[in-house]
């Protein structure tokens, strides 16, 4: 296949964005010295200026350049493929590799060389030595639910779906574990264990459809994981391909390892040292009840002051969970769970356990929301009910598509700081001149502003993203980070110096380059660009 | 999701219309998990998301469809699992159709394929011709083998669906008026469908007893005949077009012509069901036909979902049959009536039992058994599983397609919900549950009086 086929949709957008004549020279020139980012920055700066014809989506990350040398032996790479996987297994012409070009941040979208859909470790083992022989990147994806981007495809790259390893391998209710492959969605897990009173715990909103892969690359958490905590909580296990294709095991179905506890340092690396192809969880027994009460507030102050007084009390709810009304509005229109539409603030919080306990804590919560005026107290009524109104917190973010377009933060804060945030991300959102509605994890300081903005208008779409941007950095200004759950991927990647200082961020690619010491693994994620180019160029010198 | 089209496209209607409901997709992809292409096969061109970026690309192009984005559409059952699932809202229906006729137009099949096509929106529909075609069926099961081996599984297929005997013609042929011995309640239209009648005639005979038997009058009208979902899901929008055209004046006919108001039109087909209540969507640009096709849509009733709203009493006969009720994907999904069937059956006296995996489709599907069947039997074989872990004595489903495709695979017999009902209110036992009916006995017969005041005591 000719490599300029291969990436029509760039060099489409290219030839768009340089329509005007003047740009055009200015662009041949600037390529001639090489000066691919400073090319970028130009056609950032002239948009202002109206200088070239700006084509959406104009994204304030770039993507890395591909790799020619790769992309000119893309018909022999996807040959190699094939003879390894079976045409069954590999997805090659253009309009399906386009169907992998975005996860579910859209934003950002580059179809992939090929698609590989193993359905073994063995398989990945395969597919990773070749890749690592032929020199060429590899971006691990799951369900594509990512929100960060973290499975966004380069055009020099084989993405490697583990949608078809989604088996339960074994359960072991002595010992409560279950041993699964990572391309089993999450929700799934819980499925194959309920019938005998055990669930896996962490949550994330995506539950449904999104892979225990994923959860594991980016340490997810979910509603439920103030009282189980996040993924990394929650798994004893790892079996893991490295890039060479060697098939590594972490750890076992026990509680503690020997040696260095390498589970720590791979969950959560967002798919930069290997991928992880079986995992042995934890499963817990049910309580057997639950109940959540929602208490409506008048101002998202009182909420957030309510929420750390919770916490402060000594209480541990399983969940507390804070909509703002926007959101409350859109989730009820979906979920039709009863939610109070006049309040500017809702909390959700759960208690579970035995009757008795769940009165006992659900009167001391009450107690203590009635010193903050809450304008609606209602415990749920029934399952059925308890249903609804978490039906509608774990739909919120679809469900806003209803309306608009949206942009999801994750950021994560000292509760203390929570009433002061939210009142500060609504000015900055009403500075960008955008709505913004607020879904998220209120029990563990896990923030998701929804930005709303429009994608078919280039300039809202820069707006939003710099509000994100924005939201983020304050998020670390009062001493919290960047991602609570969702994964720095491309989204957060260049704000990673906000967060970590030169020397902390060499020191974490130091350690990607012992895992992946040619770079090929996830690229253009989680490092600042210029510091990716920096480590790649190490690595080929180290190499030369 | 953002979306790339000209000013110049946007001014097709179509075009436009599309564009809308895949500014509504924030690809999010909650959908994949519920779709049962991509449960099987795990590969996002077959899931909800996939076809939907597939299809967007195509119209955005203004490209011929290209033989990959066929395939993947054509392995899409229209089952709407993923419109039960789907928190934005999407229109996936009304995309898929578009998606599917717009292929018609402008992709390119091979012979055998469009001859298949051709043969089934040319036969099927009509009852006379297909009764025929299954009484020729036996002459091809020693070739089935045969046909494989050159390459004509859908053929195959088709043969293999056939069932071995025909039942006998159905008991209340249209067009005319079952009216009621009781006092009336309501004055209904029903349609009497086109495979179903043949397949199964059984079905129409208990709707209308059942009915009959609780005030209703039901009406069956001259002219009207398939609904037209058959031609419309095989991507030929104007022969569906044509045939809801038909309805329309039938039912108009009847709706106008005595001046007795028409409570519903009931059709006891989901997969019907879910076509006839899009009639205003389908009709909307057809100036003589869009205001009637809108109200003859919110007239339209799954049998199922009128009965729902009545109080039919107590049965009249007593069973311990275990029933498992199939939920058919155009009734949950395209019509969202989930519960009131099973409800139905609890208060008939059956002892109802949830299947697992219920939204996952059976792979009937409309033609889908036999234009993809490889898909389809895996389906098929996985709700028959399922279907055998809950360990049923029966099994109801509200739609034709599912019944035939199942009963091919199942151990125990399958019926449509209706025919349950029927029979626990006082008609004969359904076809294939003769020996069933030693677990059934008559509940000693109250005065009708009397029971109502029990009930409401």
């Amino acid at each position: 296949m000719p490599a300029n086929t291969c990436n029509r949709r760039m060099t489409v957008t290219i030839r768009y964005r340089l329509e005007h004549p003047i740009a055009v020279l200015l662009s041949k020139s600037m390529t001639a010295i090489g000066g691919a980012a400073i090319l970028n920055f130009c056609t950032r700066r002239a948009a202002h200026l109206n200088f070239l014809k700006l084509e959406p989506p104009m994204t304030l990350s770039r993507m890395p350049e591909p790799d020619r040398t790769v992309l000119d032996r893309s018909e022999a790479i996807i040959g190699e493929l094939v003879a390894l996987l079976g045409a069954d297994g590999i997805i090659s012409r253009e309009e399906g590799r386009r169907a992998f070009e975005a996860d579910a941040l859209t934003a950002y979208r580059q179809p992939p060389l090929a698609v590989a859909l193993p359905r073994t470790t063995e398989d990945v083992s395969k597919l990773l030595k070749y890749c690592r022989q032929a020199g060429v990147k590899v971006v691990p994806r799951g369900a594509g639910t990512s929100l960060c981007g973290g499975a966004t495809p380069t055009a020099d790259s084989i993405v490697i779906g583990t949608s078809r390893m989604n088996s339960v391998l074994e359960t072991d209710f002595v010992n409560r574990t279950i041993t699964v492959q990572t391309g089993i969605t999450n929700l799934a897990i819980t499925d194959a264990v309920s019938a005998e009173g055990f669930f896996y715990a962490p949550d994330p909103s995506s539950q449904l459809a999104c892979t225990l892969g994923g959860n594991l690359a980016m340490n997810s958490g979910g509603a439920h994981c103030l009282k189980y905590g996040v993924t990394t909580n929650n798994v004893l296990g790892l079996k893991m391909v490295l890039m060479d294709g060697e098939i590594v095991e972490i750890n076992g179905p026990y509680l503690d390892s020997g040696g260095y506890d390498f589970m720590a340092l791979v969950i959560g690396s967002e798919g930069q040292f290997g991928i992880i192809t079986e995992a042995t969880l934890k499963i817990i027994p049910r309580m057997p009840f639950a109940r959540p009460v929602m208490l409506g507030f008048s101002s998202c102050e009182a909420a957030g002051q309510c929420v750390a007084a919770i916490i402060g009390s000594g209480i541990i709810p399983v969940a507390i969970e804070y909509m703002d009304k926007p959101a409350i509005a859109v989730a009820e229109a979906f979920a039709k769970a009863g939610y109070p539409l006049d309040v500017e603030a809702l909390l959700i919080v759960e208690v579970e356990g035995f009757e008795d306990e769940i009165d006992r804590l659900l009167r001391a919560i009450t107690d203590i929301a009635r010193n903050f005026d809450p304008q609606v107290v209602e415990a749920s009524t029934s399952t059925e009910h308890s249903d609804r109104i978490w039906k509608g917190r774990k739909a919120a973010f679809g469900a806003m598509g209803r309306i608009s377009d949206y942009y999801c933060m994750d950021g994560t804060i000292p509760l203390a700081r929570l009433p002061e945030v939210l009142s500060r991300i609504g000015e900055i959102c009403a500075e960008k001149r955008l709505k913004v509605a607020n879904v998220f994890h209120a029990g563990d300081g896990n923030l998701h502003p929804l930005i709303l903005f429009n994608a078919n208008d280039p300039d809202e779409a820069i707006r939003a993203e710099q509000a994100g941007a924005e939201i983020l950095k304050l998020c670390v200004a009062v001493g919290g980070c960047l991602t609570g759950e969702h994964g720095v991927g491309i989204e957060k990647r260049d704000l990673m110096d906000i967060q970590f200082s030169p020397s902390d961020l060499a020191v974490q690619m130091r350690i990607k380059s012992i895992f992946d010491p040619h770079w090929l693994l996830n690229p253009g994620k989680v490092f600042p660009l210029p510091a990716q180019e920096l480590g790649e160029q190490s690595a080929a010198d180290e190499a030369a | 999701m953002q979306t790339n089209f000209s000013q110049k496209q946007l001014s097709n209607e179509r075009i436009a219309e599309a564009e809308a409901i895949l500014r509504r997709c924030v690809h999010c992809g909650l959908c994949t998990a519920t779709c049962p292409t991509y449960v099987l096969t795990g590969d996002e061109r077959d899931s909800p998301r996939g076809r939907i970026y597939l299809i967007k690309d195509m119209l955005e192009d203004s490209a011929p469809a290209s033989p990959e984005v066929q395939h993947h559409v054509d392995r899409c059952l229209s089952c709407l699992s993923c419109m039960s699932t789907c928190p934005s809202g999407v229109d996936y229906m009304h995309l898929i159709d578009f998606a599917r006729e717009y292929i018609e137009q402008t992709g390119t099949r091979p012979w055998k394929e469009r001859a298949m096509r051709r043969l089934l929106s040319e036969v099927v529909p009509h009852p006379d011709r297909f009764r025929f075609a299954l009484k020729l069926a036996p002459l091809g099961r020693p070739w089935v083998k045969l046909l494989r081996r050159f390459g004509f599984d859908q053929a195959a297929a088709m043969i293999e669906l056939a069932p071995a005997v025909l039942p006998p013609s159905p008991k209340y042929e249209g067009p005319g008026v079952a009216a009621t011995e009781d006092e009336r309640r309501a004055r209904v239209i029903m349609l009497a469908g086109c495979a179903q009648q043949v397949l199964r005639p059984g079905i129409n005979d208990s709707t209308i007893r059942l009915l009959a038997r609780h005030g209703v009058d039901v009406i069956v009208s001259a002219g009207a005949g398939c609904c037209g979902a058959l031609t419309y899901h095989l991507g030929d929008e104007a022969g569906a077009i044509e045939f809801a055209k038909r309805n329309v004046d039938a039912w108009w006919k009847d709706i106008e012509n005595d001046g007795e108001p028409v409570d519903a039109i009931i059709v006891n087909a989901s997969g019907c069901g879910t076509t006839v209540k899009d009639y205003g969507h389908l009709l909307r640009n057809e100036p003589d036909y869009a205001d009637r096709a809108a109200r003859i849509s919110e007239l339209a009733r799954d049998v199922s979902e009128f009965i729902g709203k009545y109080d039919l009493g107590a049965p009249r006969r007593w069973s311990s049959l275990r029933v498992a009720y199939h939920s058919a994907c155009s009734l949950q999904h395209g019509q969202q009536i989930k519960e009131v069937p099973r409800e139905l059956l609890v208060k008939a006296g059956f002892s109802v039992v949830n299947i697992p995996e219920g939204h996952i489709c059976c792979g009937s599907a409309g033609t889908y058994n036999i234009m993809q069947p490889e898909i389809s039997s895996q389906l098929r074989d996985r709700k028959t599983k399922n279907i055998k872990r809950v360990k049923p004595d029966v099994v109801a489903a509200g739609n034709i397609g599912c019944i035939t495709q199942l009963s091919t695979s199942l151990d125990v017999p399958i019926v449509h919900t209706v025919e349950l009902l029927d029979w626990a209110f006082g008609g004969p036992v359904p076809l294939g549950l003769e020996d069933l009916s030693k677990f059934v006995s008559d509940v000693p017969e109250p005065s009708k009086r009397r029971v109502n005041d029990f009930i409401h005591a």
